[in-house]
């Protein structure tokens, strides 16, 4: 059936099957940031953006998207890049499998808590499974970016 | 994997209801349960365009629509404040943000899942489910209804002032619970509702005194541990959930009396 | 040192954080068959008979292959150096199928839906067999699980497929059964590990076609290319010459791509149809037929007199391989080899026996048999402490390898040399930094809640000795920049950048101006691959020894350009200076100068292998949290001192660490990989087989005591495997030191403690 989308802002008008899964779209599109970890929904490594909530987009269907606006890496460029140096700095990727879905709840996670605390941070995190890196490192990164965060803002107050 | 001929964004309650007639159809909500099986579906049916999507506050109660998302549920202030959180603790482990963006309340709900957390935690307040047919009927009654084609079109929590807590032990943090209890108080009446079992929920209902000491306590624990049947499963065995029944409880009954509104 | 020794970024970090397309899906999108598999439901049947002719007719089905298709000689798919210890016992498809999952048939089809839909057409009579489940009872069992007559092994690992023996061994250093006779304390336990699933957060991949020349391209997922050319030649008898493998980034490995596990499947698609095709393994088929860890029973005896000074060792180590040999030989190598080694013990004596059932074959993961032996020896002397009623960290301290045991010849470690080591420091440290003699054994803090500590050390090796070999070629390219050509893989742990800085500091020249190229088998100076943790030390020598000529040649062709010799001349990394002219010419213009007109176009390559295989040391001490009423178990603090040598990246070193730490927690709580009453495997996904999240981790903290390894690149040693081998050992010492029960099986759970103290009368 017919949908009409928006990833990344660039609108797509498309036949897709009612069970095609949007992360399956999304690949065909090619936008190959988005990785699929497993079957039940558990990983994390497929988290997207729709509208503003990041969500899993192997578990959500295309056609469920009509209308809708889609975010993926590709289209977070320099601000996955911006917090991704903090990982980088950290050796935080490893594999980097992982990484994209990752770092995608990560921009959620900034936008949608003020200043959270770190249990906070694990909590909103949870659901990005990670083999590689133990998550300290993650951790690590991740304080180091609000920290960075929160001076500009503090700063942008000053001025 | 499961198949879909066919998916219709239902217009009304009527057309969706008329449409899950056919045992074929069917509605979805989240659709994360359904997906990792092998149904074969013909019309796969979603209520997200009929304004069910949202928690409304009045004097006397919450009324949360069928597609309002776990998430939704877990943030929501005005549930929180009044049940002083043990909702979103009753949510939060549910493996992560972006699955609890995506799970519905009705499909919960509707599913009665034996492993749900929010429906133990449901079961111990005066919780009712609103059927687009069968009407309003208590959550404790639906749960004992055979799954038909009736549509769950939202859950209405009455505010009676009860105090909840909520606990549920798990092997690792995002896991299926090996057990859920819940606990609530209104007056001297006590629930106290089991789920993961591994079986659905049951709701568990007696009387304490005002100021109730340990061994009024175990007394009640222990019929409770009697009264209540647990099984065995790949987590746990049923001697290890009864076990954990009776710590869970009694910690419940506890965090109660000590004035908290919910268990750590 | 400018770039050794500091934690600088990975080549491909921004790549991978910004979702660059590079791992094996990303870079072979486009026109592929879809290969999947028919899959035995039996964990034990033969096929009597197999019908493809509906399932041929499904449009867009490109080939369907039975056992009738394939080759006739058997092979393995452990990816280790030739002649490989592991049996030649499989065959690409079988009649006999030997654990649920074994492949009955392939299929090949445009699409998804297609190859879904043929696959259930596809008729199949089975003879279904009594299976052989329980692998203590493997031996000499009426149930064979290879009957089979060509069942070769290309080395004698004492195997006996009648009596389903893939591998016996036995050793003994000076006389157990004296020294036993003369201790004042014995322990006697047996100790019990599962089956783990690597979890690699990318599966199993591979796609294939056939290049211009008509040869077999491979681009997969693996951590042994090399390895990956001579097996697929092995299992499709083409000549090795035909195959180019080609290795992508690759979403994590730890072990599970040291088999060759999705390989083969396209490969025949792609060489008997010419096209191109791609196999993608789901999480489902990554769990029920990957390479797990294999399953253990080790027997411990420990001897030690009246001051706790051990005196003898024996160890028992029975192995479950499953239905295939991968690894099975030569992981219970290491549970005792590593284990034993670490204790100066008069005498010891190691026997073990890997036995086939109808489970899934097992494989290589992290740790590769040390992690089961350290968990039973380091459980067993924690047992001794107990018994001592000594603090388990000063029983070490007095038994342990340390600082002066450097010289040392290691009697159960093929007689090496060890030649660098601080354990001790480590273990000091470790126990400062989480503040041991405060906490130990325990204390109540209200609440039905006991905080406890608990201890374990291990070692590990590096690379395999006299054995696996690294090869590096570095050019020097017009403009003064240097590609560095290696054959090991980098899967996620950051050797591309490792071994550039160690070139860089050779070359006395920037990180950025060494270009990395990964591999690929027609371009790649051979290596056997990334396993055994050998790629700092081996290819990290390699990468010294090749450095060395090509600053030679370096000097002497910039001496020739300026007329001088080049005894006269010195090069500095950016110029070569002619002392008696004074006269330089830079990096770049001997780069340009080599280029044009001359036959001086400047590259070195050198491979190294190493006699010796120095273990790196780990000392590991974790404070937990039970709950008395229920036995639950949470986390608190992880604390981890290694010497690996000279840490050449501390921040993918700390990495590597905190990863392993996680992974041996998983193993010791919770992994567990679990069959049903057929052999069917019950958690086969990530809802059901539950690794840690970072809920479940409680805090980590690593920190390093380095040594310095004369053997190893600028002094390092390993740092991969070490790091899952402390945890689980660590952490039943803490339940014991919070409830004073043993936990001598894997995985610890709430209920078994629980059980056990109710059983004990402690609840």
């Amino acid at each position: 059936m017919q949908i009409k989308l928006w990833i990344n802002d660039k609108e797509y008008i498309d036949d897709v099957l009612p069970d095609t899964l949007l992360l399956d779209f999304l690949r065909s599109k090619g936008q190959l940031s988005v990785k699929r970890g497993c079957e039940t929904s558990n990983c994390g490594l497929c988290t997207v953006i729709l509208e503003s909530k990041p969500i899993l987009s192997c578990s959500f269907l295309a056609v469920r998207a009509n209308g809708l606006h889609v975010t993926t890496m590709e289209g977070l460029q320099e601000e996955a890049a911006e917090f991704g140096n903090f990982l980088a700095d950290e050796g935080a990727e490893q594999c980097g499998f992982c990484s994209p879905g990752f770092i995608m709840n990560v921009l959620s996670m900034v936008k949608e808590l003020n200043n959270p605390t770190e249990d906070e941070i694990k909590k909103y995190l949870e659901g990005n499974l990670c083999r590689c890196t133990g998550y300290m490192g993650q951790l690590r990164a991740v304080r180091k970016f609000l920290l960075l965060k929160n001076n500009r803002e503090v700063s942008h107050e000053v001025c | 994997m499961f198949t879909i001929d066919k998916y219709i964004v239902a217009e009304s309650l009527e057309q969706a209801f008329e449409l899950n007639k056919n045992r074929r159809n069917t509605i979805i909500g989240g659709m994360l349960w359904l997906k990792m099986g092998r149904k074969r579906i013909g019309t796969a049916i979603d209520l997200s365009a009929l304004g069910l999507n949202s928690i409304v506050e009045d004097e006397d109660s919450f009324r949360i629509g069928c597609m309002c998302t776990l998430r939704e549920i877990e943030t929501h202030e005005g549930l929180n404040n009044y049940f002083g959180g043990s909702l979103t603790k009753s949510v939060e482990n549910i493996v992560g943000v972006q699955m609890r963006n995506l799970a519905t309340i009705g499909g919960s709900i509707y599913s009665r899942f034996g492993f749900s957390d929010i429906l133990t935690a449901l079961l111990v307040l005066d919780t009712y489910v609103e059927l687009f047919s069968g009407g309003v009927v208590s959550l404790e009654k639906y749960l004992g209804m055979p799954l038909d084609n009736d549509i769950l079109v939202s859950i209405i929590i009455k505010k009676d002032k009860r105090k909840i807590s909520y606990s549920s032990y798990r092997l690792s943090a995002t896991d299926f619970p090996v057990l859920t209890c819940a606990v609530s108080k209104k007056g001297n009446k006590w629930f106290t509702a089991h789920g993961a079992r591994p079986m659905k929920a049951s709701l568990n209902i007696f009387e304490l005194s005002s100021s109730p000491d340990s061994d009024e306590i175990n007394k009640i624990i222990s019929n409770i541990k009697d009264r209540t049947i647990f099984g065995t499963n790949m987590r746990a065995s049923s001697e290890y959930r009864k076990i954990l029944a009776g710590v869970l409880t009694k910690r419940g009954i506890e965090a109660i009396l000590n004035g908290g509104n919910y268990a750590d | 040192m400018k770039f050794v020794n500091k934690g600088v970024r990975k080549k491909d970090s921004i790549a991978l954080v910004t979702g660059k397309p590079v791992y094996t899906d990303d870079v072979t999108q486009g026109c592929n068959l879809v290969v999947k598999l028919l899959r035995s439901p039996h964990s034990h049947a033969i096929i009597n008979e197999i019908n493809t002719e509906k399932a041929k007719k499904v449009p867009g089905i490109e080939c369907i292959l039975t056992y009738e298709d394939v080759p006739k000689s058997r092979f393995t798919t452990a990816g280790q150096t030739y002649p490989e210890p592991s049996p030649y016992d499989r065959l690409i498809l079988d009649k006999r199928l030997r654990c649920v999952g074994d492949p009955v048939a392939i299929v090949a089809g445009l699409d998804e839906k297609s190859v879904d839909k043929a696959l259930g057409l596809i008729k199949v009579k089975y003879e279904v067999l009594e299976a052989l489940l329980d692998y203590r009872t493997a031996i000499d069992n009426k149930i064979i699980v290879h009957p089979e007559d060509d069942f070769k092994t290309l080395c004698d690992v004492g195997a006996d497929n009648k009596r389903n023996i893939c591998s016996s061994d036995a050793m003994e250093v000076g006389d157990v059964e004296k020294d036993f006779k003369n201790c004042a304390h014995i322990i006697e336990e047996t100790y019990t590990t599962k089956a783990n699933n690597q979890s690699m957060m990318e599966t199993f991949r591979t796609q294939t076609s056939i290049d211009t020349y008509g040869r077999l391209t491979v681009i997969t997922s693996t951590q042994v290319p090399f390895h990956v050319r001579r097996i697929l030649s092995n299992a499709l008898q083409i000549p090795k010459s035909k195959i180019r493998v080609i290795k992508p980034r690759i979403g994590g490995g730890f072990g599970a791509k040291q088999t060759i596990v999705s390989e083969i499947f396209p490969a025949i698609v792609t060489w008997k149809t010419g096209k191109p095709a791609k196999m993608v393994y789901s999480r489902k088929e990554s769990f029920t037929n990957g390479s797990p860890r294999h399953e253990a029973e080790m027997k411990i005896r420990l001897g030690a007199d009246e001051n706790g000074i051990i005196k003898a060792i024996h160890m028992f180590s029975l192995w479950n391989a499953g239905a295939y040999g991968d690894h099975g030989p030569t992981t219970v190598g290491l549970s005792g080899h590593k284990a034993m080694t670490i204790y100066n013990a008069a005498s010891y004596k190691f026997e073990n026996e890997v036995v086939y059932s109808n489970t899934m074959g097992a494989g290589a993961f992290r740790g590769y048999g040390a992690t089961q032996g350290f968990f039973a020896l380091e459980s067993a002397v924690n047992e001794l402490a107990a018994k001592l009623n000594m603090d388990p960290t000063v029983l070490r301290m007095n038994n342990m390898l340390t600082q002066k045991n450097v010289g040392k010849i290691m009697p159960t470690y093929y007689n090496e040399e060890l030649k660098s080591c601080t354990l001790d420091k480590c273990m000091l440290k470790a126990k400062e930094m989480i503040n041991w003699d405060e906490k130990f054994p325990s204390k109540d803090i209200g609440n039905d809640k006991v905080r406890s500590v608990g201890c374990a050390v291990a070692m590990q090796g590096s690379g395999i000795s006299s054995c696996d070999v690294g090869a590096v070629e570095i050019r020097l390219n017009d403009e003064g920049f240097y590609t560095l050509l290696i054959g090991a893989t980098d899967m996620g742990t950051g050797c591309d950048t490792i071994l550039a800085q160690i070139a860089a500091d050779c070359l006395d020249t920037d990180y950025d101006n060494i270009v990395v190229h990964g591999v690929d088998t027609d371009l790649s100076p051979y290596d056997t691959g990334s396993y055994a943790s050998s790629t700092t030390y081996i290819t990290g020598m390699a990468v010294v020894k090749t450095c060395e000529v090509l600053r030679d040649k370096i000097l002497s062709e910039g001496a020739r350009l300026l007329g001088c010799k080049p005894e006269d001349a010195e090069f500095d990394g950016k110029q070569v200076v002619c002392a008696g002219t004074g006269k330089t010419i830079s990096l770049a213009e001997i780069g340009y100068a080599s280029y044009v007109g001359t036959n001086a176009y400047l590259t070195a390559t050198r491979s190294h292998f190493s006699p010796t295989s120095p273990p790196p040391f780990m000392a590991g001490l974790v404070e937990i949290e039970l709950d008395k009423l229920t036995g639950k178990i949470d986390i608190i603090d992880y604390v981890g001192v290694v010497d690996c040598g000279t840490v050449i990246n501390p921040n993918l070193a700390r990495i590597q660490a905190e990863g392993g730490i996680v992974q041996g927690m998983g193993m010791t709580l919770y992994e567990d990989v679990k069959y049903d009453e057929n052999g069917r495997m019950l958690n086969d996904s990530f809802m059901q087989y539950k690794i840690p999240s970072r809920m479940d981790v409680g805090k980590i903290r690593v920190d390093f005591e380095s040594s310095y390894e004369p053997t190893g690149p600028f002094g390092a040693k390993s740092i991969g495997e070490l790091v899952i081998n402390t945890p689980a050992p660590a952490i039943a010492n803490a339940v014991y030191n919070a409830t004073n029960i043993n936990m001598r099986s894997l995985p610890i759970t709430g209920e078994k403690i629980l059980t056990k103290m109710i059983n004990n009368g402690q609840n």
